[in-house]
């Protein structure tokens, strides 16, 4: 294989991730609804049934507790399961043995049972999908102890964070944000795969599993506001620096990509150095990730802070309809208000939920 | 796993044992039974099966052992029950009255096979040669569950109804990705059968044809809710059919009957033709946890009924008429037994060592940095407490 670069979707690179683990692994299998004849709806599991055989890659009933309770078993019997719930809210039926047992097997058995299972949930809005199936459903799985919870932003990301996941002894609910699922980047296959290796040999020589992806990443920096975010709404922070670039403000991006174990010392680095925050995030904000990394924020990094922590989330509403959307998710013009926000001079600014307040016409 | 791998296997075993389709999916008329409540061997017309299909009456040593795990057993529950209400023990959900049924889910099964247990299933954990002591954990209330289910191969007891079905289903499809050859025995009680889980699970075992015994223990009643309010099917056996897969129900107090029926389970799916449901009609005699009252839901006469068919009491009786059972048996029985319920009262009688920041080291592999902010937290609390104590 040749090291030029070409154009890899994050889609893609999901796909090889899970093709590179099967290969590496004979006990990594793949199953869920759809996976196997048809590749997935989304096609991530593209071409492994036919590669791997369908012992493998395979189809099951449809019942999401069925898949993520065999999954539990097999992992029991030493499998190291994927699992997909093919949209977001299609997980819920499978709450009991999320929360109840891949969760807490470790614990219930006094650390004698390891459940490396990864539960790939496409998540999140901006496709202009019908009700069901747009959820942001990441902070029911970080609120729940024993579940680790990643959510890649960026096609390098998708590759080398999905393939730590699989090699993971722990429970990881893998979030792919299935609006990137089309994002391209100019990057080569065999470069990834070399450097997951060589992450990989230094994970081994240290012992901390993985924890190479509990460090979040500076995905842009800058030196006035500091925006945190992850999964779907990094895109749209990115977007929202470079605008505010034009208006001269110097703003720096964090990709959190792991929401639980969750690097605070990146985020305090750089909210200590900004002295401001904005967390950026698609999920309903009322008791969210979000709401957490604010009171975080606040408490950790109080004495730099010159305004204080806003969000910008989306609505305490059930996800909207496609044509409503719009309204619902986080927009570069929103994030560009609440960046006016942040206490900029002596002037004494109104933060009582609300309406905006220094709005940008 | 993968479909259409296999043919279909109802239908083969059914033509090996000489019986129809039929036949061999729909439980007999009525339910198997071969020691009568007086402790009296059944002819063969009044054991229930079907002509041609009837089912061996185990050895003499199996009795015997299954015997002696019964005694272990009523010990184990009469002994925890009384822990509780001094106070020793937290809670304890008794099988008093199941004790057979626990005990030939255990037997059937070889060491290298897997039983996932209910929470209410801690004699058959004990018959798979679980350390007693350790089983009890869960219910002193020192830690979660107290044994690694890779030791006897015998999974976590399930307090969440029929989840563990699934993870029996599972254990039988990794068996089978490693090419091992397993039987699996998944536990559940007859309000278990009315959740999800207990559909997909036997939906999941039967679409890829895997060697799992789904074993109902019927005992009438889901903590206070009588049968009549989980299923209106004729019985809980009739239940395998809709999935394919072959149902069978045996009276729950009759060791010799359970051994038979389950014994044959196992071979079938050893043979590739599971998987498999029994149903056990049985009884539970005591509440559902000493914390229920089941004067309130049921009437003491039909206690009585079913206190008359005691499993128990019953081989006990039969053994002895064989001659099989002598007064030194039943003596070094009892002194075992014995044995067990002290090594519980010491046990539980003792305060349990116990390390309250092993808290934060059973939730991932690696600590999370903010995890162990919280233990470096309560690590300091523990340290001012004990200095004010030595104070």
């Amino acid at each position: 294989m040749s090291k030029e670069k070409s154009s890899l979707t994050l889609a893609a690179a999901l796909n090889a991730a899970l093709a590179d683990e099967m290969s590496h692994d004979d006990m990594v299998v793949v199953f869920g609804e759809d996976v196997g004849t048809l590749g997935g709806v989304f096609r991530i599991t593209e071409g492994l049934s036919q590669q791997f055989g369908d012992h493998r890659c395979f189809d099951t009933p449809l019942a999401e507790s069925g898949i993520a309770g065999t999954a539990i078993g097999m992992a029991l019997g030493g499998a190291r399961p994927v699992i997909e719930m093919q949209f977001d809210a299609f997980a819920y039926p499978a709450f009991q043995q999320l929360m109840s047992h891949l969760a807490k097997m470790r614990n219930r058995t006094r650390g004698h049972a390891s459940l490396p299972v990864t539960v790939r949930i496409p998540y999140g809005g901006g496709i202009g999908g019908v009700e069901h199936h747009a959820d942001s459903s990441e902070s029911y799985y970080a609120h729940t102890p024993g579940l680790k919870v990643y959510t890649p932003a960026t096609v390098e990301d998708a590759y080398l964070m999905l393939r730590y996941a699989i090699r993971l002894d722990d429970p990881v609910i893998f979030m792919e944000p299935k609006k990137l699922y089309w994002t391209k980047a100019d990057v080569s296959l065999e470069e990834l795969r070399h450097e997951f290796d060589r992450r990989w040999a230094q994970v081994e020589t240290q012992r901390d599993h993985g924890e190479p992806y509990a460090r979040a990443n500076v995905a842009r920096t800058g030196e006035d506001v500091t925006l945190v975010s992850y999964g779907p709404s990094v895109v749209t922070c990115l977007a929202a620096a470079e605008a505010a670039a034009d208006e001269g403000i110097s703003v720096e991006v964090v990709d959190l990509r792991s929401i639980n174990p969750l690097d605070e010392e990146t985020i305090i680095d750089s909210v200590t150095k900004t002295g401001r925050a904005v967390v950026v995030a698609e999920a309903q904000g009322f008791a969210s990730v979000a709401s957490e990394l604010t009171a975080r924020i606040q408490q950790r990094c109080f004495h730099s802070l010159a305004a204080p922590v806003l969000r910008v989330t989306g609505f305490d509403i059930p996800f909207p309809p496609p044509m409503l959307e719009k309204y619902h998710l986080p927009s570069v013009d929103r994030i560009m208000d609440t960046i006016d926000d942040l206490q900029w001079d002596d002037t004494p600014v109104d933060y009582s939920p609300r309406v905006a307040v220094g709005g940008r016409s | 796993m993968p479909e259409n791998a296999q043919p279909d296997l109802s239908e083969e075993q059914a033509k090996k044992l000489g019986i129809s389709l039929e036949d061999y999916l729909l439980p007999t008329h009525g339910r198997i039974q071969m020691i009568s409540e007086s402790g009296e061997l059944l002819s063969i017309e009044e054991q229930g099966s079907t002509p041609g299909h009837e089912y061996p009456m185990p050895t003499r040593e199996e009795l015997l052992a299954g015997y002696r795990q019964l005694v272990i057993g009523r010990r184990v529950n009469d002994q925890n029950y009384a822990l509780v209400r001094q106070g020793r023990m937290a809670v304890y959900p008794s099988s008093h009255g199941q004790e057979a049924s626990e005990v030939a889910a255990a037997l059937c099964l070889s060491p290298r096979d897997w039983l996932f247990p209910t929470y209410r299933d801690t004699v058959a954990v004990i018959t798979r040669g679980v350390d007693p002591v350790q089983v009890m954990t869960n219910f002193r209330g020192d830690w979660h569950q107290g044994y690694n289910p890779h030791e006897h191969n015998t999974s976590i007891q399930s307090t969440p109804l029929t989840t563990q079905l699934l993870h029996a289903v599972g254990m039988a499809q990794a068996a089978r990705l490693k090419g091992e050859e397993m039987v699996v025995l998944g536990m559940v009680g007859e309000g278990g059968t009315s959740e999800g889980d207990f559909h997909e699970a036997l939906n999941f075992a039967s679409v890829f044809k895997l060697p799992v015994i789904f074993f109902v223990q019927n005992n009438k009643y889901a903590i206070s809710v009588p049968l009549s309010r989980q299923t209106a099917a004729p019985s809980l056996a009739h239940k395998a059919v809709g999935y394919g897969m072959a149902g069978e129900l045996v009276d729950g107090n009759d060791l010799a009957a359970l051994l038979a029926v389950l014994g044959r389970a196992v071979k079938l799916c050893r043979e590739g033709g599971g998987p498999y449901l029994v149903e056990a009609d049985t009884y539970r005699i005591q509440s559902h946890t000493n914390a229920d009252d089941a004067t309130r839901y049921r009437h003491s006469a039909e206690v009585d009924e079913w206190t008359k068919r005691d499993p128990l009491h019953r081989m006990r009786t039969y053994l002895q008429n064989e001659g099989a059972l002598t007064e030194e048996l039943e003596a070094q029985y009892q002194d075992d037994a014995e044995q067990v319920a002290a090594s519980l009262r010491e046990a539980m009688g003792q305060q349990p060592d116990i390390d309250p920041l092993e808290l934060f080291d059973h939730v991932y592999t690696v600590q999370t940095p903010q995890l162990a902010e919280q233990r470096a937290q309560l690590a300091d609390e523990l340290a001012r407490e004990s200095q004010t104590e030595q104070a």
